[in-house]
């Protein structure tokens, strides 16, 4: 048996296939579609989560790598305050303001490779954005606004 | 199937005739995208509220769900058309028609209905549209088409609406309806100041009888106060939270997991397979040939895998072992097709159109300049790789598909299954990326055909590797050309011999989807003797229409070429460019179709006043200028690149100029604006699909790479605002890209990249 946290709740997959990667358990087992398949090799970060806080590709990461630890994923990156509303993570505020999607399939990534990135640096300059951000492809090129909407949440969180 | 027709016709073809329409219309379920199971017609209409057309629900965040079943009020809602709903509670639902790519129209197509009806955008909840021809004309996602086939009936449809809103208002305070005025979802009495809300006019309204569109006057463009603003997309919350929206999102009532394993080399059938082997694995639940037909377009051979899991699925895919018959099967060879264009554009080849004598033009000149331009095929890559859910289930087939082309499924399905139209319905979903792949319903079909043999829904799931090699491919090119010019300096002949592909065993005259080499869209209307040429070549690859088909290659070899010509006189590649459009004015019958020099000018001057055309660079740096018309927008762009001694380019501006008549939203035309040119850059740095024995080389994104982040130039856009209705931005933006980095590599350099991409140059973009 396979016990995982995800997103603050605790998770127990019976029988399941322990190769199985972490992408499509949370997919096809957990019914959590946020996170995203792109490529299934690594190549690209549209599957990216967090694992005990860093971002890491799911579809290369196997189920039983995962046993036990703390996972965190698009659906995940909203809080509730305490009257049980929905606060957005300042990367998500910015995303909708700055109108960063275009088709939208690779953001849930691009968010979370983002929310990585402000964990670690929460003022992050041009270059160390393009260096954290290269391994997330947008195929419709919204590199531009992404790396605007990274500015803004830092510049909130910084001020909040 | 859809269609483009080649040459300057733009709108695929995805009329249907009107009985399937009726049947369409009185197909039985929904799918609610909440993920509450499958509900009756009945349910759903209730649910949604719409009278005669079932929507599914995608509710702006921050504004109230729409009624459900349970809670619907009654009164009658205000439902004048098929697009716009106001409910006695002052709830306003506007339906968005066509299939949402990531270009935009989910949003920008109902804020042109906003704009009419006069309510502000915060009030209005979007919901995505049936799949209906009757109540909404041709819906599709193809050739930048949305906003101008849709301009006129939309702000139609939010006029009539208002002026019914406004006749209701008159009556019930019995005055004139010229003292009633029409502001933010209210109307206004002008005599006494009393307002009314248009939830409170919503059941008088709905009990008048809809006026002739006919009759009612649409706003002044200097009155919108929508249009031209900057609107964010109406999915935002929801991408950005993770919730379920796109094709590969949907999950039915016991659902299982399907792959479909095709021949490498296209067209390939099924001898043989380790069907019992593969039905032992862990989560398999089944295996099967499908022996499909010969059509690119529909149901290829193949065999299917039922599991448990897409995991499972996949495993067992890896597992399979065909024996394939090749009889039938695709077997060129890019290199080989390399080596033979190159000789045939060398000879005379059938002239497709020509003007003037251009032999003996070439004959006078003082220069005279011979180049052979060559591209590759390319893949569309789209992040979600293909695939489709679809249930077979009491004689009825449901589809929920992320398609460009979702009206032509029902025939297409129908024809192959031998099921009726009626018993087909088809739920349109928001689509991971198009840029023209998902214009082909290949992979609907196969999910139906899966479908039509299991007692369950299945979902059909690609891999990465099979969306890259079982694509429908931007073909490939071949241009000899030869210009010449005079003793003034003057571009007096240009001559284009190409290779045009037609389909293997088809009509030889027909060039392939997106494939017409020969085309003559040269936009340089002053040369004075010209000739176009093809030499056909049959090709079993499948070819499709790629993000502005036919332009997205003509941009590269014309635009570069007429540099090449510049060059050679030793002008100025602005003034030799605005020489090429001659004297403003619109050529042909007036169309937006048809090149209009006076557009042309205006942005190509632009472009270069922002830019700052022809300032000092210093040594590794250029400039380079290009335009072209596409798909009704005129775009002239100006890159500017650092070139180091070991070929490696910065692309590091790129100053682009647009005419699209008007801008309808800036949030969302930009973004088309800057993606278009990063996908332009992305083709031309590195992308090249090849193919031995009709098998493609390539697979994943390390074979065949996309741009990324730290490779983005800094990309300034200005726009023209023209008198001319508004037209699309999915394309246009993305043809002039490649010419003007390759300009600029030569003035930077002095080397003309003639191949690419031009990774094959041995240039690689930083």
């Amino acid at each position: 048996m396979i016990t995982l946290r995800v997103n603050g709740k605790d998770r127990k997959l019976d029988d399941i296939d322990p190769s199985t990667p972490l992408l499509w358990v949370l997919r096809d087992h957990l019914d959590m579609v946020g996170t995203k398949f792109g490529c299934g090799k690594g190549l690209c970060g549209a599957c990216t989560v967090h694992l005990n806080g860093s971002a890491i590709r799911s579809c290369s990461l196997p189920i039983s790598a995962a046993n036990g630890q703390s996972i965190t994923t698009i659906e995940g990156l909203a809080k509730q305050d305490s009257n049980g509303v929905v606060q957005f993570h300042p990367l998500q505020q910015a995303w909708v303001e700055h109108d960063v999607p275009q088709c939208g399939y690779c953001q849930a990534g691009q968010l979370m490779s983002a929310a990585a990135l402000l964990q670690q640096n929460p003022n992050p300059n041009d270059d160390e954005i393009e260096s954290a951000m290269a391994g997330n492809i947008c195929r419709c090129g919204t590199y531009k606004r992404i790396k605007k909407a990274i500015h803004t949440a830092a510049k909130a969180e910084a001020s909040s | 199937m859809s269609h483009y027709e080649e040459g300057r016709t733009l709108i695929p073809d995805v009329d249907m005739p009107a009985h399937v329409v009726d049947k369409i219309n009185s197909a039985p379920a929904m799918f609610d995208e909440a993920k509450k199971g499958p509900l009756s017609r009945r349910q759903f209409l209730k649910l949604t509220g719409i009278a005669g057309g079932g929507l599914v629900l995608s509710v702006v965040v921050g504004q109230p769900r729409l009624a459900s079943a349970e809670t619907a009020e009654p009164d009658k809602p205000f439902a004048p058309n098929g697009y716009i709903q106001i409910k006695p509670d002052g709830t306003i639902v506007i339906a968005a028609k066509n299939p949402e790519i990531g270009q935009g129209v989910k949003t920008t197509l109902p804020m042109i209905i906003a704009e009419e009806l006069d309510v502000a955008w915060s009030q209005v909840s979007v919901v995505q549209s049936d799949i209906d021809k009757e109540r909404y004309g041709a819906q599709f996602a193809g050739g930048s088409m949305s906003t101008p086939m849709n301009w006129k009936p939309l702000r139609e449809a939010g006029a009539v609406a208002k002026d019914m809103l406004l006749s209701a208002a008159a009556a019930t305070w019995a005055v004139s309806k010229d003292s009633c005025r029409a502001e933010n979802g209210q109307v206004i009495n002008t005599n006494s100041g009393a307002i009314l809300t248009y939830g409170q006019l919503a059941s008088a309204a709905a009990g008048l009888p809809v006026p002739d569109a006919k009759n009612i006057k649409l706003k002044k463009r200097e009155d919108y106060r929508l249009l031209g603003s900057f609107v964010t997309g109406v999915d935002n919350p929801k991408i950005v939270t993770g919730e379920p929206l796109y094709g590969v999102d949907q999950k039915l009532p016991g659902m299982l997991y399907a792959t479909f394993t095709k021949c490498p080399s296209f067209g390939g059938s099924v001898k043989s397979a380790n069907l019992d082997s593969v039905k032992q694995l862990d989560g398999v639940v089944d295996a099967f040939i499908i022996e499909g037909g010969d059509e690119q377009t529909g149901l290829r051979p193949g065999v299917a895998i039922i599991a448990k899991s897409t995991y499972e699925a996949f495993k067992a895919a890896d597992a399979l072992k065909v024996e394939w018959n090749y009889d039938n099967a695709a077997s060129e060879s890019w290199s080989d097709l390399v080596t033979k264009a190159k000789a045939l554009t060398k000879t005379q080849g059938e002239v497709v159109s020509s003007k003037g004598d251009v032999k003996g033009a070439i004959e006078a000149a003082d220069k005279v300049v011979e180049a052979f331009y060559t591209y590759p095929f390319v893949a569309h890559a789209p992040m979600e790789p293909q695939n489709c859910t679809a249930w077979y289930n009491n004689g009825k087939m449901q589809i929920l598909a992320p398609s460009q082309t979702p009206q032509s499924i029902a025939p297409l399905v129908a024809g192959t299954l031998g099921i009726e139209e009626s018993d087909i319905q088809v739920t349109q979903l928001r689509i991971g990326g198009g840029f023209g792949r998902r214009l082909m319903n290949d992979y609907v079909v196969e999910a139906a055909a899966i479908a039509h043999k299991v007692s369950a829904p299945i979902k059909l799931m690609w891999t990465r590797e099979a969306d890259t090699a079982h694509d429908f491919y931007r073909v490939g090119g071949f241009h000899n050309l030869t210009g010449g010019v005079d003793k003034e300096g003057k571009l007096t002949a240009l001559r284009d011999s190409t290779i045009t592909f037609y389909e293997a065993d088809k009509d030889a005259a027909k060039p392939v989807r997106g494939g017409n080499a020969s085309s003559g869209d040269l936009q340089c209307p002053e040369i004075a003797n010209l000739s176009f040429e093809a030499h056909r070549l049959p090709l079993k690859i499948p070819a499709g229409w790629w993000r502005a088909p036919g332009s997205c290659t003509m941009a590269w070899v014309y635009q570069s070429f007429i540099h090449e010509m510049s060059a050679a006189a030793g002008r100025d590649h602005l003034e030799f460019l605005l020489e090429q459009f001659g004297e403003p004015r619109w050529l042909g019958k007036k169309k937006a179709r048809h090149f209009n020099t006076e557009r042309a000018i205006a942005v190509t001057k632009l472009a270069a006043e922002k830019a700052n055309w022809g300032k000092p660079m210093p040594k590794g740096k250029g400039q380079g200028l290009s335009f072209y018309f596409s798909h009704l927008g005129y775009f002239a762009e100006v890159a500017e690149v650092t070139v180091s001694d070991r070929n490696e380019v910065s692309v590091d501006r790129v100053v682009v100029a647009a005419d699209v008549g008007m801008l309808l939203n800036k949030a969302g035309g930009e973004n088309q604006v800057e993606g278009s040119v990063t996908d332009g850059l992305s083709t031309l740095a590195g992308q090249e699909i090849t193919f031995e024995n009709g098998a493609v080389q390539q697979g994943n994104f390390n074979t065949y790479p996309l741009l990324r982040m730290p490779a983005q130039p800094i990309i300034e856009t200005h726009w023209v605002t023209s008198k001319y209705p508004p037209s699309g931005l999915g394309e246009p933006a993305l043809p002039p890209l490649a010419p003007a980095v390759t300009n600029a590599i030569y003035a930077a350099t002095g080397h003309r990249i003639r191949t690419l991409p031009m990774s094959k140059e041995g240039y690689r973009i930083v």
